[in-house]
């Protein structure tokens, strides 16, 4: 049942590089990848900016060799799986259990506005391919296809916490027993769909967003994918190669509020990162490094916040949101997140939480300006929280 | 693992929610769609939240309540539901406003319960349920993935779970899908004698069930086993999976009472499935359960609770085709277009 769950390769691509080491790099040189929208065609450009992966779906397509037909989300998706793959040293010859399991919020939704462009006005019209990989489930099965893992495969969608859902799935199943390699972690790509969404909730800054800032004004979309290849220590073993870490807890739980509003009390959020130290069999005193949600709307900062203040009071870890770099990539924000925080215990780096100048006045802690390096991390806790009241935390550990 | 289904709650094409009429009354269709036989909301929703509800969180939210009360559990240990489309009626008016009005003036009402977990966090907020609450999404493994997950969470002591299968049909879905050709009548379908189907039928349902290791208060059946194999590589190979299934749980194909099969009316694509009926499950009692819920990608949800049923009343409605009793085990075959293969073993208790 407690088998341990090992990190042995991972795969990333968002505004701030394509790759481990692209987004290392930018993490470390402070450098934020939202900007003026280039690629989406939406009548908000010159107003929201956005954390936009720097290549088109020609580039993405010939990265992959996949068709630049498909979605957009699935050639982001295929880049980062294909590099989680390579980066655990995976053969082809592998035959223990294997498992794809990703997380999107509106699958090819891209090509589906194409469509429906058309289709809205004459219902005969509209090109039906631009239709079939709709699904979210679809456009897993394009990546699953894409890397070669068919025994298990399945696809989360809890909105803004899908891909941390995804990647305590499959270590669920690894821990039962069920698996011995789960690819874990989402993708999302931007659409109108889901910026116009945002837009009319009004929670849209239109500067670079301010995550935990007492002046701060909304999020900032963004989009990319990432993934990790979770072995078992049977797993292992077939990979001849060092685990970057481990994941040593997790939960979800539910704030049970309101559909898109988070409790003034963050109840959810505190259940969620209470549950995952339970699960680890830490104390709040143990944790070095909060990989925080903090999207820097009002509501999900202060719930957050005070989620935190209740849970870590008076000893607070260092923390912060990397969402100020990247934009919120909605259902790869977990698999994002989860890298950065699986990089900050390799490297021994804890993120700035960029461009915070007045700290919230609510509390007594406040997130890292300046990034720490050298630092000896061994747990990191990472949340995610989502529509629905779906909140999520992750714990990976030093190995 | 084995686990009870100590309850169920269903709203589909049949008169589902009421056993009486279910076993009374077979609806039928002779369009090409079935639709939900609605009940009153206001006997599950309070009448303010009904109407911000689409649709599809009505369905669901309603078939949750109703295992809940029909298994005398507040509150369960977890909550998973399962959705290949997702809540596509306000994702197509978002969607076509969105166009219409050029990405100006638009509400947020329809963005926000597009989400897929939108059914999922209402149940939550219904029963201020703080626990442990996840949508799986997979085509036509959502449900299967979900019950899989379900068992984990069984065995982890979460139980008992609130799990539910729940895809809604709306005019866009059905009208993009009949240009794919999928309810496309052709002579030779309408020249085939067939007691079942008059062609191919879309479909929509929302089945929710409450699992658990201890089976409850007159529980309703156990989920003895359930596998999935996808893009089988021959007809042989299908066969092989299904008798792998049922060795693996102990059990002969004599011992499997009634089967309830994957055949969707299409008669090219259901030519395996009556191959199989030919071999493998020569001499079964069977049914092809798509022929009254329709098609659609989590209709297993609406199959699981039809064998639950029959097992638990040990009795059949007078269209059903002849059982010999007791009905002690049940297996559910379902496939879509021959690539997602899904087997549960269903057993009295």
């Amino acid at each position: 049942m407690n088998s341990p769950v090992f990190i042995a390769g991972m795969g990333i691509i968002t505004s701030i590089g394509k790759g481990l080491h692209e987004n290392l790099l930018s993490l470390e040189a402070e450098k934020s990848g939202i900007g003026e929208m280039e690629w989406l065609q939406s009548q908000h450009q010159p107003e929201l900016p956005v954390g936009e992966v720097k290549f088109s779906n020609q580039s993405l397509a010939a990265f992959s060799g996949l068709s630049v037909r498909l979605p957009r989300t699935a050639l982001l998706s295929a880049v980062a799986a294909r590099e989680a793959m390579q980066d655990a040293g995976w053969k082809k010859n592998i035959s223990l259990r294997s498992g794809f399991i990703s997380a999107n919020t509106v699958g090819g939704m891209d090509l589906t506005e194409n469509f429906f462009k058309v289709f809205s006005k004459e219902p005969s019209a509209g090109r039906l391919r631009d239709v079939i990989n709709h699904e979210c489930g679809a456009v897993t099965e394009l990546v699953a296809k894409y890397v070669d893992i068919e025994h298990f495969v399945s696809t989360v969608s809890t909105a803004c916490s899908s891909s941390a859902n995804s990647i305590f799935t499959g270590a669920r199943m690894i821990r039962a027993g069920l698996l011995d390699f789960a690819l874990v972690g989402g993708a999302d790509a931007l659409t109108r769909f889901t910026l116009n969404g945002f837009n009319t909730l009004m929670i849209l800054d239109k500067e670079l967003c301010r995550p935990f800032d007492e002046n701060r004004h909304g999020l900032n979309l963004g989009e990319g994918a990432a993934y990790l290849l979770l072995a078992s220590e049977k797993g292992l073993a077939q990979l001849n190669r060092e685990p970057y870490a481990r994941i040593s807890g997790y939960a979800n739980a539910n704030d049970a509020f309101h559909q898109t509003a988070s409790s003034p009390e963050g109840t959810g959020s505190y259940l969620a990162m209470k549950g995952a130290l339970d699960s680890a069999g830490l104390q709040p005193s143990d944790i070095d490094y909060i990989n925080l949600h903090g999207t820097g709307t009002q509501n999900n900062d202060i719930a957050e916040g005070t989620a935190i203040h209740l849970l870590f009071d008076p000893a607070y870890p260092n923390m912060s949101s990397t969402k100020a770099f990247t934009g919120h990539t909605l259902g790869a924000s977990g698999a994002v997140e989860a890298v950065f925080s699986v990089l900050s215990i390799q490297q021994g780096i804890i993120y700035p939480n960029l461009r915070l100048q007045t700290p919230m006045k609510e509390f007594p802690f406040q997130p890292l300006k300046i990034s720490l390096k050298n630092q000896r991390i061994r747990n990191v806790l990472s949340n995610s929280f989502g529509f629905g009241g779906n909140c999520s935390s992750l714990i990976f550990s030093a190995t | 693992m084995k686990v009870f289904i100590r309850s169920a709650g269903n709203i589909s094409p049949q008169h589902s929610l009421d056993k009486n009429a279910f076993f009374q009354q077979r609806a039928v269709t002779s369009l090409d769609y079935f639709n939900c036989i609605e009940p009153a909301y206001e006997e599950f929703i309070d009448s303010k939240m009904i109407r911000r509800m689409s649709r599809i969180v009505k369905m669901g939210v309603s078939a949750a309540i109703t295992c809940l009360q029909n298994g005398g559990v507040e509150n369960p240990g977890a909550i998973l539901t399962a959705t290949a489309y997702g809540c596509l009626e306000d994702s197509s008016a978002f969607l076509r406003r969105m166009i219409e009005f050029e990405e100006k003036m638009l509400s947020p009402t329809a963005f926000i319960q597009s989400t897929h977990n939108t059914v999922g966090a209402q149940i939550a907020l219904l029963l201020r349920c703080h626990n442990y609450n996840n949508t799986i999404v997979h085509r036509s493994y959502s449900f299967e993935n979900a019950l899989i997950e379900s068992i984990l969470l069984i065995s982890e002591g979460m139980s008992p779970v609130l799990v539910g299968a729940i895809d809604e049909l709306t005019s866009d879905r059905h009208a993009i899908l009949r240009r794919f050709g999928l309810y496309k009548q052709t002579n030779e379908s309408l020249k085939k004698e067939s007691v079942f189907f008059q062609g191919r039928k879309a479909g929509e349902g929302a089945a929710f069930f409450l699992l658990d290791k201890e089976p409850g208060k007159n529980p309703l059946a156990i989920l003895t086993a359930l596998q999935t194999f996808y893009h089988p590589e021959s007809p042989k190979a299908v066969e092989q999976s299904i008798q792998q299934f049922i060795q693996g749980i102990g059990l002969t194909m004599d011992q499997i009472d009634l089967v309830l099969s994957a055949q969707t009316g299409n008669i090219h694509e259901d030519m395996q499935e009556e191959q199989l009926l030919k071999t493998i499950f020569r001499g079964k009692s069977f049914f092809p359960f798509k022929s009254i819920c329709g098609d659609y990608p989590t209709a297993t949800g609406f199959a699981l609770w039809l064998a639950a049923l029959l097992i638990h009343e040990q009795l059949a409605p007078p269209w059903f085709p002849t059982l010999t009793y007791p009905v002690k085990n049940v297996l559910i075959h379902n496939h879509t277009a021959n690539t997602h293969h899904s087997l549960f073993l269903i057993s009295a208790c």
